[in-house]
């Protein structure tokens, strides 16, 4: 029983950190695209863009709905106390994903595409921004008070690390863009995507070097974990392996490959998901609530391992179905 | 007002409002993909290109109703913690639950067969296709279900208790099957599925009366008719049966939907009010017009009850369901409607029995498609009708009897939930009005008819190459 008190919890911790993964990289790519739909320099090229994520962008979008459901089932006080302190930021990333995910259906059948378009992009722009603060105040910390209810304010979410965690995120976003934007055009635009794939490389790296040095700064716990005995080895070795895939991407991108850049994003995505996960373990809003603590009842987390688990092979199997019928490059952009 | 100082007030409308305009579009979506299903099939059966045509046409107004549904669906999903999160964490372990099975098995399958069903006609075969557009009106429906299960539970509670200001779950399947759930699932399952051909209805007869396509679209409307045959009467019974367990389970609501302020005893004749003024302060209704005995036939088909119908006076003040007229008016409202379908269904039956539907004279029958036209935007109303019912009926508890929605919700400062709330009256509004225009586009575009039909060997389809190919609303992409 005390064991069994100690395992779920951490099965769940995972599983929600795979669908959060999964999210990160499938809608990432997707987000990312809208937001270089901004710089697109022509509605024929936005609207290539725009096509590549038809068939998509909705199951992509799908796995943020299904981490809200889970973690609202697994972790009920996280996912009160965490919701309830970003009110604002959770809004500004609704209120992203509303307009963007409208824009798909009006901006084929309007006349006037500017707003549309508009809404395409700033909407993508702003969900990661969202996203980014969300993610940014969690990690810095929520204040919450004996039972683990929230007790900031509504604008604690507004802070320098926050911003930088968002920017950096966007960056993020927009490489992992470029590189599955590689994979999908030719041409011109492929040209463009090279150029822009180098730039958010680049951009990228820098918001990650400036993270990595504040945070043991502004974070006492992030800092007593980073220098803790054994992790100190692999907190050593993470940024060594970054290192290597990131002179891998851009090297790829250098010789002009065209599925290798899109697998080394991925994989940097993978590594600086690990080492965010290691100095968050156990907790689940960070040095307040450990996932013991948050956890719904055994039972709860049996029932829904039972009926979850067994989908997500599943899941996966018809969304890579998805992706192998609608497999390679897209070239018209005709939208009769 | 003070309203707009109260943040509890606030989130209540807040939900109330997106909720609202989330049913607007999923309505469709449930319903209209079943309808889908059913015209494929046909096609697959007969190879009647018509249905083929058919098929396409109403995907495209499918589509656009989809995304506005996904994307008004998202705020609801996060909305449990931002403006309800006490409430969240006392039923997190089931109620949580309900909703990660609602995402895992019902979105994820429809989105990732959505993608197939609308651009996947030359790239799959016919029976793979078909199965994608079965599994995207599955997941929906599952939706309804998933949706439905959770809320049923917060009208009936069942399989567990509150200890310690949290509910705990024993028996999750006691919880799932909560004594309202079979009824409210059916109930609205039928709902959509009878706005969604309402909506066809009405669109076929606006095609058929403007003399455009005539044939075309004769072959739909009876297809609608034929399935309304049994959806119309079926969803009066299962209301009927709605209103009998609101009787067992939630009387307060029954006395509200009544407007009944004193008891009626078993065994004394109950009437029932067609119209009525309920005044709160008064606690008595200021004029009304009643039917003898009225109630009785309804709940038990006979002149008296057997079981007493409490009034509102049994309950103190705060414990009874507010805007009692509202809820009043609301049930009239759906189950008229309920009533009028039925009716049009019936001289419908009656027209085409005598033949007067054919491909010839239906442009004739200029009264009864009229009212076809009239009765397309009646089952959004009725469906909202019934969930103002149920909701606001339901107060002053989140979960009936045991959690008050006073105290299920966020403490937020009334600024950020009155921003937020101008925020999605704004933007749905602007999504609303954006619906109907592009909508209203498409139907004066009309099918287009020259689309090359997959597997049909004379088609051009397969000459042109990918690059010239003008499709019918997405481009395709070339395979490699
Ligand atoms: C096309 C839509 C439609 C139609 C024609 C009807 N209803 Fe309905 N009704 C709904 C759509 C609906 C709904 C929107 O689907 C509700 C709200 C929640 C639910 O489960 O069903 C509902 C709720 C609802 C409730 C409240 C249940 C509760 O509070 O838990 C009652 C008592 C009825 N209905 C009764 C009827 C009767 C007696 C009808 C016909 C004569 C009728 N409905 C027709
Ligand atoms: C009030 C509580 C509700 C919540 C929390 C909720 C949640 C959601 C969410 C998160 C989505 C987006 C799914 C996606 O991204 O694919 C969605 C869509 C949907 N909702 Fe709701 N919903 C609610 C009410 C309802 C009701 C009452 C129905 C009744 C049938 C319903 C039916 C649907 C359907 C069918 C979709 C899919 C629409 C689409 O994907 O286009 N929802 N809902
Ligand atoms: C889509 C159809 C729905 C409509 C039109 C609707 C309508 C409403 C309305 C009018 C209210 C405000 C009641 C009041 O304050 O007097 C409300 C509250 C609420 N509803 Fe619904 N509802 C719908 C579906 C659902 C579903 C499916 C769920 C749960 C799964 C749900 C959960 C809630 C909650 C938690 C509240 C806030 C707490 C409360 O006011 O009691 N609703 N809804």
């Amino acid at each position: 029983m005390e064991t069994l008190d100690y395992f779920l919890p951490q099965v769940w911790f995972f599983i929600l950190a795979l669908f959060l993964l999964l999210y990160v990289m499938l809608d990432g790519f997707d987000l990312g695209v809208g937001i270089l739909s901004i710089t697109a320099s022509s509605e024929e090229r936005r609207s290539l863009l725009m096509t590549s994520l038809g068939n998509i962008w909705d199951a992509n979008e799908t796995w943020l709905v299904i981490m809200g459901g889970t973690l609202f089932g697994a972790f009920p006080l996280a996912y009160s106390t965490i919701l309830n302190a970003l009110y604002v930021p959770i809004l500004i990333m609704i209120f992203g994903l509303i307009f963007r995910a409208v824009a798909f259906e009006f901006r084929e059948h309007a006349e006037q595409k500017v707003f549309w378009n508009l809404a395409f992009g700033m909407g993508s722009f702003l969900a990661a921004l969202g996203q980014g603060l969300s993610l940014g105040t969690v990690l810095a910390g929520i204040q919450v008070d004996e039972f683990g209810h929230f007790a900031g304010t509504i604008m604690d979410w507004f802070t320098v690390p926050a911003f930088l965690v968002a920017l950096t995120l966007i960056q993020g976003y927009v490489l992992i863009g470029s590189t599955y934007l590689i994979m999908k055009t030719e041409e011109d635009l492929q040209t463009t995507h090279y150029r822009t794939a180098q730039i958010a490389a680049w951009t990228t790296l820098f918001g990650a070097i400036l993270i990595t040095l504040v945070t043991p700064f502004f974070y006492t716990y992030a800092r007593e974990r980073l220098f803790s005995q054994p992790l100190i080895y692999v907190f050593v070795a993470i940024p060594l392996v970054g290192i290597v895939l990131i002179w891998q991407l851009l090297s790829s991108l250098n010789q002009k490959r065209e599925t290798a850049p899109f697998i080394w994003t991925i994989l940097i995505f993978l590594l600086t998901f690990i080492g965010l996960a290691l100095v968050v373990f156990p907790y689940i809003i960070p040095t307040q609530i450990t996932i013991y603590e948050a956890a719904a009842a055994p039972s709860a987390l049996v029932f829904m391992l039972v009926f979850i688990g067994f989908l997500i092979p599943i899941m996966l199997a018809y969304n890579i179905y998805n992706y192998v019928v609608f497999r390679g490059k897209v070239i018209n952009s005709d939208y009769g | 007002m003070d309203v707009f100082f109260d943040s509890v007030a606030l989130s209540r409308m807040q939900f109330a409002l997106t909720s609202i305009f989330h049913m607007l579009w999923t309505d469709l979506t449930t319903g209209k993909a079943i309808y889908l299903v059913i015209i494929e099939g046909l096609w697959l059966k007969t190879r009647d290109t018509d249905y083929y045509y058919h098929a396409r046409f109403w995907a495209k107004l499918y589509v656009l109703n989809f995304g506005i549904g996904v994307a008004t669906g998202l705020p609801m999903e996060f909305q449990f913690g931002t403006n309800w999160a006490p409430f969240s964490e006392a039923v997190g372990d089931f109620f949580g639950s309900i909703l990660g099975f609602e995402g895992a098995m019902a979105f994820m399958l429809e989105a990732g067969f959505l993608g197939i069903m609308l651009f996947g006609w030359e790239r799959v075969p016919p029976v793979m296709h078909y199965i994608s557009t079965i599994m995207v009106a599955f997941g929906a429906n599952l939706s309804t279900f998933w949706i439905l299960a959770a809320n049923s539970w917060m009208q009936t509670p069942a399989g567990g208790e509150m200890v310690d200001g949290k509910f705990v779950v024993h028996d999750y399947f006691q919880a799932i099957f909560n004594p309202s759930m079979f009824n409210s699932v059916s109930h609205m399952f039928l709902a959509t599925l009878e706005t969604s051909l309402f909506v066809i209805g009405g669109i076929c007869a606006w095609y058929v009366l403007n003399k455009r396509h005539e044939a075309f679209f004769a072959k739909a409307l009876k297809i609608v008719i034929a399935t309304v045959i049994a959806v119309a009467p079926l969803q009066i019974y299962v209301g009927h049966l709605s209103g009998e367990y609101v009787y067992q389970e939630q009387p307060s609501k029954l006395a509200a939907i009544e407007a009944r302020w004193e008891t009626a005893l078993a065994g004394e004749p109950a009437p029932w009010s067609l119209v009525a003024w309920p005044t709160a302060a008064a606690e008595t209704n200021r004029w009304e017009l009643n039917i003898p005995q009225g109630l009785g036939y309804i709940l038990e088909f006979k002149g008296t009850l057997s079981e007493p119908v409490l009034g509102l006076k049994e309950w103190p003040p705060a414990d009874r369901p507010p805007m009692t007229g509202l809820i009043f008016y609301a049930f009239r409202v759906m189950a008229g409607i309920g009533f009028f379908f039925a009716g049009l269904m019936l001289l419908s039956v009656m027209q085409w029995l005598r033949g007067k539907l054919s491909a010839e004279a239906i442009a004739q029958q200029r009264g009864l498609l009229r009212a076809w036209i009239f009765a397309a935007p009646l089952g959004y109303i009725a469906v909202e009708s019934g969930w103002i019912v149920r909701e606001v009926g339901r107060q002053p508890w989140t979960v009936y009897g045991l959690i008050r929605t006073s105290d299920a919700a966020s403490r937020l400062p009334a600024a950020g939930v009155f921003t937020s709330l101008m925020l999605f009256a704004m933007v749905y509004t602007l999504l609303l009005i954006a619906t109907l225009y592009f909508g209203s586009r498409i139907l004066r575009q009309g099918p287009n008819l020259d689309l090359p039909v997959p597997g049909m060997t004379t088609q051009p389809a397969l000459k042109t190459t990918p690059a010239e190919f003008v499709p019918d609303q997405r481009p395709t992409e070339a395979q490699q």
